[in-house]
């Protein structure tokens, strides 16, 4: 069974009389250990796409399986305390809390889900060191790069060991040598076998994952999936990627 | 999430603001400060009152004075009234079974110019000389410190003895002598009009309970005090403070003799015929029970008009009026001081529920970030009430801190006036509503915070 189950999920906003279908009949499975990109143009429907899957908001309708649950109709409690045990967000623009440190930042996750002081500054100091930012745990986020940042929103949303990891346009903030760098880093963590998903209108970027879902007006309109298609991951291109934005 | 990392960062987010939550706090610390303030206020004034009122018989006491002044339909028979009579004492003895202790007794003031007490050259300012029985001790709660009470044969033989106020010792012997020991005068000498009495007894000395543990306190470390004096109340517009101390004042100022000695020796002015209508300045009694004061009032009526041969010329005295004075006027006061610490508490409330509002609107992504990794609305909700009460607290204990010093400044300027008396309980109430208030104000913008959305908060550029 997939771990992400989506069945013709739409979402509609009335602005002013007008309808908007940000999400016009997606279904789409995703198994666990996946390395996923969602690219299309701005407004195409990315976001609305990942809040839903991330359980930031519900669906008009259609119905989502994640993990065996059945969320799209879940309760604002259930919803809460899916997305602090089985999903980690990052975002474009980092989203660390200024006047927190980089562990305090790390550790709020698991505050909201009642872990002792103790097992918090252990296992954030763990997340940390796994993204290399262990020797930044007491700065505040505006003492750090950008690149560190979002590394330390990383550390965040590995923190309590989520089944699916969700980055919206996480490079779209950063130099491009410090967006390959946290490509890198989300490469290395599918490598280690967690669920990414990474949303970008950047094709480039896109070319990191193996598979790739095009989105246009709120509707799949392009899939390449090595499982389908039989095909290589193309790993190759993201040599390319690389070696294109280092030199 | 937990309570205690819910206050923590609840406190975190206040210091990080320290100086608007300072400023927001104001309107709490002086709401707290003022309630703590305005009741230790009352509160002195209502023990004082309220110990003046049992210092001067209490409620069970009844006072049959003479009165002259006849109603309109007996006025041509006003010569036939010759007041208060030690017959009527006797007739209330034998036939008003509700009221017990009924004394007579004739008082001579010292300012009125017929009476002199004095001893050595030294003569007492103000006295008041009671020829009466022992019984009257019990009914105008007098305290017996030294020596003893005269006896029925005193009485009966007309024995110039009598019993003192503490301020009689002070005018006449001085309170401390060298040593610093207090003096008690038993067995010495005193003149009233010229005439020696031995001085058998002492009471102890009347002073409400603030003044005796000042005194106490002052002696404790070796000074005096000066003291408080009735005038100063009145003066400063306290009329009940100043009549509650002038209780004090006035029994401290008592020189009690039995009636016979006073008949016998002091009335110059008495053609000496039978004591028995001789006309007495009161008659004093007990009633057993306060329930019973309308009843044992028509009683002691039924009786006199008998021996009074249906002539109105006496009233009744009791202690009801002033006891609902004190209370309507402590009401009173407590009500005008609430209302001004709940103005207070109101505005520090809004000035709250207004930073609230503010912090939120600066706080609308920390909100959305919040919920993407799993708080839920309540997190959200508990983290905004707690740091809303967290200031009001906060300003609670500040407040609570500053109402000594505001207490004593006050009690400063008005100097010989009731002293402020403050208690725990009233702190605690004032720290109660301190938490209600911050409970109160924090709700709208907690409930608000909590239901903003986290998308709409994320996109927050
Ligand atoms: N809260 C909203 N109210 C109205 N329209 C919205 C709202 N959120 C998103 N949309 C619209 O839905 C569409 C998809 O938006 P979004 O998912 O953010 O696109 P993307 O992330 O691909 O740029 C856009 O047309 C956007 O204007
Ligand atoms: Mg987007």
């Amino acid at each position: 069974m997939p771990l992400l189950e989506l069945r013709d999920i739409h979402k509609t906003y009335h602005l002013g009389g007008e309808t908007i279908r940000a999400l016009d009949g997606v279904s789409l499975d995703i198994d666990s250990g996946e390395f996923i990109s969602i690219i299309g143009p701005s407004g195409s429907g990315k976001s609305t796409l990942m809040h839903i899957l991330g359980c930031l908001d519900t669906p008009t309708s259609g119905t989502i399986n994640l993990d065996g649950m059945m969320i799209h109709d879940a309760s604002a409690r259930q919803l809460a305390a899916i997305r602090n045990k089985k999903i980690g967000f990052v975002f474009q623009f980092f989203n660390l809390l200024p006047k927190l440190t980089v562990r305090q930042n790390v550790e709020l996750p698991m505050i909201y889900s009642g872990l002792s002081g103790k097992e918090r500054r252990e296992r954030a100091m763990n997340s940390l060191s796994s993204v290399n930012m262990e020797d930044r745990s007491k700065h505040r986020p505006s003492q750090l790069s950008g690149g560190q940042q979002q590394r330390a929103a990383i550390a965040r949303a590995l923190v309590n060991d989520p089944r699916i990891i969700f980055a919206d346009e996480p490079t779209g903030n950063l130099d491009s040598n410090t967006g390959v760098l946290i490509l890198e880093m989300f490469d290395k963590l599918h490598q280690e076998g967690r669920t990414v998903m990474l949303v970008t209108h950047d094709p480039e970027i896109a070319a990191v994952t193996p598979r790739r879902i095009e989105i246009r007006d709120g509707k799949i309109a392009n899939e390449i999936d090595p499982k389908l298609a039989g095909e290589v991951p193309k790993f190759d291109q993201f040599k390319d990627v690389k070696s294109k934005k280092l030199t | 999430m937990n309570l205690g990392s819910i206050i923590e960062s609840g406190f975190k987010e206040i210091w990080a603001h320290w100086f608007r939550s300072l400023l927001t706090m104001f309107g709490i610390i002086l709401g707290v400060a003022s309630l703590v303030t305005m009741s230790s206020f009352v509160k002195g004034k209502e023990n004082l009152l309220k110990d003046s009122l049992a210092e001067s018989g209490g409620l069970e006491r009844i006072v049959v004075d003479d009165n002259d002044d006849l109603p309109d339909y007996q006025k041509h028979l006003e010569d036939e009234a010759n007041g208060m009579t030690l017959k009527d004492v006797y007739a209330l003895q034998k036939n008003a079974p509700l009221v017990y202790n009924v004394t007579p007794v004739i008082e001579k003031r010292s300012y009125r110019g017929s009476l002199r007490v004095s001893r050595k050259g030294k003569r007492v300012r103000y006295a008041s000389v009671k020829g009466t029985w022992p019984s009257l001790l019990e009914i105008e709660e007098h305290e017996l410190e030294h020596g003893r009470v005269f006896s029925d044969m005193d009485d009966l033989l007309a024995n110039p003895v009598c019993i003192i106020g503490t301020q009689i010792r002070n005018d006449l012997f001085g309170e401390y002598d060298n040593q610093g020991e207090e003096i008690i005068p038993i067995g010495e000498k005193i003149m009233i009009n010229y005439i020696p009495f031995k001085i058998i007894g002492m009471f102890k000395q009347y002073m409400s309970e603030e003044d005796r543990k000042k005194k106490e306190e002052a002696r404790a470390a070796g000074q005096t005090v000066a003291r408080r004096d009735f005038r100063a109340a009145y003066m400063s517009g306290d009329r009940q403070s100043g009549t509650a101390m002038r209780i004090y004042s006035m029994k401290n100022s008592t020189v009690m003799i039995p009636i016979n000695t006073l008949v016998s020796k002091l009335d110059s002015d008495y053609d000496r015929g039978s004591n028995m209508d001789r006309s007495l300045s009161k008659v004093a009694m007990n009633i057993y029970d306060v329930s019973t004061l309308e009843k044992s009032l028509q009683q002691v009526r039924n009786v006199l008009m008998q021996t009074h041969k249906g002539l109105e010329d006496f009233e009744f005295e009791t202690q009801e009026g002033f006891a609902g004075d004190i209370n309507l006027s402590i009401q009173n006061e407590r009500i005008s001081g609430m209302f001004i610490a709940g103005i207070c508490l109101l505005v520090g409330g809004i000035g709250i529920i207004n930073i609230m509002l503010s912090s939120i609107s600066e706080r609308v992504r920390e909100i959305g970030i919040r919920k993407s990794i799993g708080a839920t609305n309540m997190d959200v909700f508990l983290q905004i009430l707690t740091e809303s009460i967290v200031i009001a607290v906060a300003g609670g204990l500040a407040g609570i801190m500053l109402s000594p010093i505001l207490v004593n400044t006050l009690a400063s300027f008005a100097d010989g006036t009731t002293p402020p008396v403050m208690t725990a309980f009233a702190m605690a109430v004032a720290f109660g509503f301190s938490v209600i208030t911050g409970s109160l104000a924090g709700l709208f913008p907690a409930i608000k915070a909590a239901k903003l959305d986290p998308i709409q908060a994320l996109r927050y550029d």
